[in-house]
């Protein structure tokens, strides 16, 4: 037992075996350990991928088919990556989701909320600059549609794009910036996620009623390892079903075309996952205001715990509120959907709508809605 | 329970919401987007989840590139040694590239000079450059094929259903001069003729090379090129499905036998 007095020991102890948890908190927390399996993934299989990618506009999409067809495996290593990105991001907006559901931005874990937005931010970064390096179609004219969104900051827009792409337009330099990045950007998270875990450990989970549980919590180890694991069985099953079954169902056509400065795609789509807030960027018909309205719709996750006036932690407890949350989610695969859709009517209308809503979710119903509960539970009756 | 009930409540009413949306935005007229034919869904011999490659076909199919498609389309990511084990031997893959001549170089002079092909050397593009393929095509790009089921909405579908979807155009449709119309092309008129006859190629295994049987073929070729990995890819995902389902099994077993004791406990409250 006096190896548990050792500094490394006892904190690996303290922290991964007899670590007190909520003895009631369900599968909806298996999540975040599923995103640290899928950001150790990203790094392990980028590290090897990286070994066989070429960063230049001539090599650039040849060294990715020559890494599916001719490196021992390669096919599995790249389709594994691609397909773990769309997984990933399940797996955040689940565990994003869960938080906002049962209240988790809420102090005491205010802190670990904001870091966490923070993750999602560098995750929207790296996603996009790591779907840049196939050098396919939709990576240049992704890349051209949204670095160029940074030229609607007025007066130095233009030249502070000129000196992201390293020059007129999305090329050589900024295929190779990308990549460096691209390498560089996943450790940020990892180092982000390491904070992340420091603050949820400081006062430790939540749970679905949303009360102290200090009264009922039981060792990490077995109870919850053995559960994370089991979770991590069925994610690995459905992921696998991507790789081998269907490896390119979640991407467009398009990127198997070599990047061509010439030819634009009929329609410039990015990927699913950036779908909701594309939708919001473009039902603002002011370049501007719907650059900044992208930004603010994630970005309003931040202020979360400011914003919010509920003294129930959990939507169990929230009749109101739940049935707005399940119509945000609705919302956002409205959005999603009308993201994937040219601009013209009806979707136009749709969009606006639905991005109308989103706002509202956060900006009225958010704010508002726990003085509405603190009046219905003090009313006494006429 | 009653979580998991709320929860799967919640979320049918989530999907029920959009869905609405969905059907309701759905019985909109045909928007400008679907300016061509979707192609229809054919059942191919490797679309199932536990299905290979019809090898014979891709050989067939090879044959109908080479005879037909490669005199215009390039298909400059495969290989002769990709062929071998697939469709042909070893032997025949040496004597199909032997058929080609390839320029190598330099040599000790510092000369250019051409070769009989190898295994190694990759299939010959018909045109040196895109601006030659432009030059012969009228001004049209015969795209490369070594990609193409994964670089097109419908993969395999939409190759067949191109083949052989060209007709007359209905009446009221004027097809520009050079072009020619058909239904499942974006933009319904395309640069390139119609390509494929009846008894177009003479199948070296005999079989009748009809119209639909040549495209057939060669859409399999086709989607071989652009996936090599899809049989190991299949076969692998099936083992790993099987032990990630048995240990799945397992492991629930192993969390419910560790959990049981909590999961059973009681909670008393005694009034001292």
């Amino acid at each position: 037992m006096r190896y548990l007095k050792q500094p490394v020991v006892s904190t690996i102890n303290s922290h991964l075996i007899d670590y007190p948890t909520p003895i009631n908190i369900h599968y909806a927390w298996n999540f975040g350990f599923l995103a640290f399996v899928c950001l150790a993934i990203q790094i392990l299989t980028g590290v090897f991928l990286a070994m066989h990618y070429t960063p230049h506009v001539d090599l650039a999409f040849y060294s990715v088919e020559h890494i599916i067809r001719d490196v021992n495996y390669g096919w599995l290593l790249r389709y594994a990556h691609s397909n773990a990105a769309s997984i990933f991001f399940i797996v955040v907006y689940i565990h994003i989701f869960r938080g906002l559901y049962y209240g988790s931005y809420l102090p005491p874990r205010h802190y670990t909320w904001i870091i966490g937005v923070l993750i999602l931010f560098l995750m929207i970064a790296t996603a996009f600059i790591g779907y840049v390096l196939p050098w396919g179609q939709m990576s240049l004219w992704g890349a051209t549609v949204i670095t160029n969104l940074v030229s609607a900051v007025p007066i130095v827009g233009n030249s502070i794009v000129t000196w992201l792409w390293g020059g007129y337009s999305v090329d050589n330099a900024t295929l190779n910036r990308f990549f460096s990045l691209h390498y560089l950007l996943p450790f940020i998270i990892a180092a982000i996620a390491f904070v992340h875990i420091i603050a949820l450990h400081y006062k430790g989970s939540g749970n679905p009623l949303g009360v102290d549980s200090s009264v009922d919590k039981v060792v990490i180890y077995p109870y919850f390892i053995i559960k994370d694991f089991f979770g991590l069985v069925v994610f690995l099953l459905v992921y696998s079903l991507f790789i081998y079954f269907f490896p390119n169902v979640l991407g467009h056509p398009d990127n198997y075309i070599e990047a061509n400065p010439i030819v634009t795609p009929t329609h410039i789509v990015p990927e699913w996952y950036f779908l909701p807030f594309y939708a919001i960027l473009r039902s603002i018909p002011h370049k501007l205001g719907g650059v900044l309205a992208m930004i603010i719709s994630i970005g309003i996750l931040f202020f979360l715990p400011w914003i919010c006036s509920n003294e129930i932690r959990s939507s169990i407890f929230r009749p109101i509120y739940r049935k707005l949350f399940w119509l945000l989610l609705a919302v956002l695969v409205i959005l999603g959907w009308v993201g994937s859709k040219p601009v013209e009517e009806p979707y136009v209308f749709v969009g606006q709508l639905a991005s109308l809503f989103y706002f509202m979710y956060f900006l009225i119903f958010i704010p508002f809605l726990g003085k509405l509960e603190k009046f219905l539970l003090n009313f006494k009756g006429m | 329970m009653q979580v998991l009930t709320r929860l799967l409540n919640g979320a049918a009413f989530a999907a029920g919401v959009s869905g609405a949306g969905y059907l309701l935005m759905s019985a909109q007229p045909a928007l400008a987007e679907e300016d061509h034919l979707p192609p229809p869904k054919y059942p191919w011999s490797h679309r199932g989840p536990l299905s290979a490659f019809d090898a014979a076909s891709i050989r067939r199919g090879y044959q109908v590139y080479k005879n037909v498609c490669s005199s215009c389309h390039s298909m400059n990511r495969v290989a002769f040694r990709n062929l071998v084990g697939v469709a042909f031997t070893e032997e025949e893959a040496k004597q199909l590239a032997e058929e080609v001549e390839v320029e190598d170089g330099p040599n000790d002079e510092g000369e250019m000079f051409t070769r009989p092909g190898r295994l190694s050397d990759y299939f010959p593009a018909p045109y040196p450059n895109a601006e030659a393929a432009r030059y012969a095509n009228n001004g049209a790009l015969p795209p490369d094929l070594s990609l193409i089921t994964k670089a097109r909405h419908g993969g395999a579908d939409y190759i067949f259903a191109l083949l052989t979807g060209y007709r007359d155009p209905p009446a009221g449709v004027h097809v520009r001069e050079g072009l020619y119309y058909n239904p499942y092309f974006p933009g319904q008129q395309i640069a390139m003729a119609r390509a494929l006859y009846d008894d177009g190629v003479e199948y070296d295994d005999g079989t009748p090379a009809t119209t639909s049987q040549m495209a057939k073929d060669v859409a399999t070729f086709l989607s071989w090129a652009a996936e090599p990995e899809h049989d190991q890819r299949k076969l692998m995902g099936v083992e790993t499905m099987v032990s990630l389902g048995i240990l799945a099994g397992l492991m629930l077993y192993m969390k419910r036998f560790k959990w049981a004791l909590l999961k059973s406990r009681r909670i008393e409250f005694r009034d001292m």
